[in-house]
């Protein structure tokens, strides 16, 4: 009894300060190319999630075209149709993607949304500029990566 | 799937082209027939095809380069037959004064960028390289409108003639450079030129459909801009676009590049100066 309080406890504990800082893009741990964890530990807003697939550095129908999106102009043909993914893949198998596709697609041209270290010559964004010294921040926040899963998952053939 | 995309797109152009007498296929400026599509170069392993960036665009831009008169580059063109014959720098020279005529360039952009004296040198350098030596002349601004404007012009003698820049020799090891850059994944969106211009041409990216990245046609008028594109600004942009600290336009590596990818073209008809939207 008292050691499951204690394992409780600790849970509680670890799942607070997960949802305060979620888990870092370093932190991330693959499995099969799939990330089981929610990254911010708060449910994704589909609402917004379909908002990032159009703008910011989501744009992700730059690449993909997806059906539920058609009142918006310009789909890419560079990745495949997004429709039908929410069955395709598990939640956490979209996750995965979102944050590091090459880990599940090796060399895939799909930009890695949850990383940041790695690259060469990074920029400080579309200026043409390097990035200042350190860290960039990930393309995509943990909070950002839930909300366009939130809006993958909804993507079923109908 | 390329191939059936191209074929696609050209079908879409000979309908959208057809008031002008002319398929999107087959590109005739001012009556001469230019090759917008032939074999890939051998040492080029990822494109069996190569296709002139014109083949890409639409019915509406793609007719603006067939005739002179509705080409908007003809005006910096003869800008650049004027700077051609006024003189400049403490010399009291212009190139008139050396060169009888511009037409005695013909065939020379066809074998840009190449080795002189162990250096690599872009048309830029050629013309700068004049104006200090020849003329006592302040350098041009490399993207700069005189530069490009003459650019064209000499890249206008050659129009038609087959791209034929040499890769062996002395010009191996720029060779080797700038086939390396167009490889690597710059950036933090980590894309290399291939990535969009060999593994996806003839796709959409958002609204840009994609060609192959040639650069026979430079320098382009770009009707967005409303002035010509340099070779070195274009890729300044493309590496811009990988959010990636880019290289300057006259730097080495871009040199190094622009001999790559000129060679990429290899076997495609000089078309400057070309028109993009
Ligand atoms: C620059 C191009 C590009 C961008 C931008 C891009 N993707 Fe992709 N994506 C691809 C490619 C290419 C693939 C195919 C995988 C491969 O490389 O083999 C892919 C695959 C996928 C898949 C799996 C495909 C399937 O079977 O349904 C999902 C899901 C996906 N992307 C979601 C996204 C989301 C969400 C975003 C934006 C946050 C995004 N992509 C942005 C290129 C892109
Ligand atoms: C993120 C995608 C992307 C990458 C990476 C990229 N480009 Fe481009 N490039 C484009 C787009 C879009 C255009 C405009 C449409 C077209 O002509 O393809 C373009 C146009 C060009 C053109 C003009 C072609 C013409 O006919 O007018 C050249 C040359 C070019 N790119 C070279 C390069 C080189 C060299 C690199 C690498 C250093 C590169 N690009 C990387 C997207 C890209």
């Amino acid at each position: 009894m008292k050691q499951t309080l204690a394992i409780l406890a600790a849970t509680s504990l670890f799942a607070t300060a997960a949802f305060a800082e979620g888990i870092a893009p370093g932190d991330v741990e693959f499995v099969d190319g799939a990330v089981e964890t929610s990254l911010s530990g708060v449910p994704g807003n589909p609402e917004k999630g379909a908002e990032l697939m159009n703008k910011g550095a989501g744009n992700c129908i730059a690449c993909h075209s997806v059906e539920a999106l058609a009142h918006l102009p310009f789909h890419g043909e560079v990745g495949p149709p997004l429709d039908g993914a929410g069955e395709r893949w598990s939640e956490a198998e979209l996750r995965g993607i979102v944050a590091n596709a090459k880990i599940m697609f090796p060399d895939s041209m799909m930009p890695s949304f949850y990383k940041t270290t790695g690259f060469i010559r990074v920029g400080d964004g579309y200026t043409g500029k390097a990035a200042a010294a350190g860290e960039v921040a990930p393309l995509l926040s943990a909070q950002d990566v839930e909300d366009v899963v939130s809006f993958l998952v909804t993507l079923k053939y109908d | 799937m390329k191939m059936t995309k191209i074929i696609a797109t050209v079908a879409a152009c000979a309908f959208g082209a057809a008031a002008s007498a002319q398929d999107g296929n087959t590109l005739f400026v001012e009556g001469e027939k230019m090759v917008t599509e032939t074999a890939a170069p051998d040492h080029v392993e990822g494109l069996r095809t190569i296709y002139s960036g014109w083949r890409f665009r639409t019915p509406e831009t793609q007719a603006l380069q067939m005739d002179d008169f509705e080409n908007p580059a003809m005006i910096f063109v003869d800008q650049a037959l004027d700077l051609f014959n006024t003189v400049d720098g403490s010399e009291g020279r212009s190139c008139a004064s050396c060169h009888e005529s511009v037409e005695d360039f013909a065939g020379l952009t066809a074998t840009m960028p190449k080795v002189i004296d162990g250096k690599l040198t872009t048309m830029e350098d050629l013309l700068n390289g004049h104006r200090a030596k020849a003329m006592g002349a302040e350098p041009w601004k490399w993207s700069g409108p005189e530069m490009q404007s003459m650019i064209a012009l000499i890249g206008l003698q050659s129009r038609g003639m087959p791209m034929n820049v040499a890769i062996d020799g002395d010009a191996a090891p720029f060779y080797e450079q700038g086939k390396e850059m167009y490889y690597t994944r710059y950036g933090q969106l980590e894309m290399s030129c291939a990535n969009c211009h060999e593994d996806n041409y003839g796709n959409m990216i958002r609204a840009d459909h994609l060609s192959q990245g040639q650069i026979n046609g430079f320098p382009t008028y770009r009707l967005k801009q409303a002035k010509l594109i340099s070779r070195h600004n274009r890729f300044r942009g493309c590496i811009r676009d990988t959010r990636a600290e880019t290289f300057a336009e006259g730097s080495d590596e871009f040199r190094a590049l622009e001999l790559y990818v000129a060679s990429r073209s290899n076997g495609l008809s000089v078309e400057t100066p070309a028109v993009r939207q």
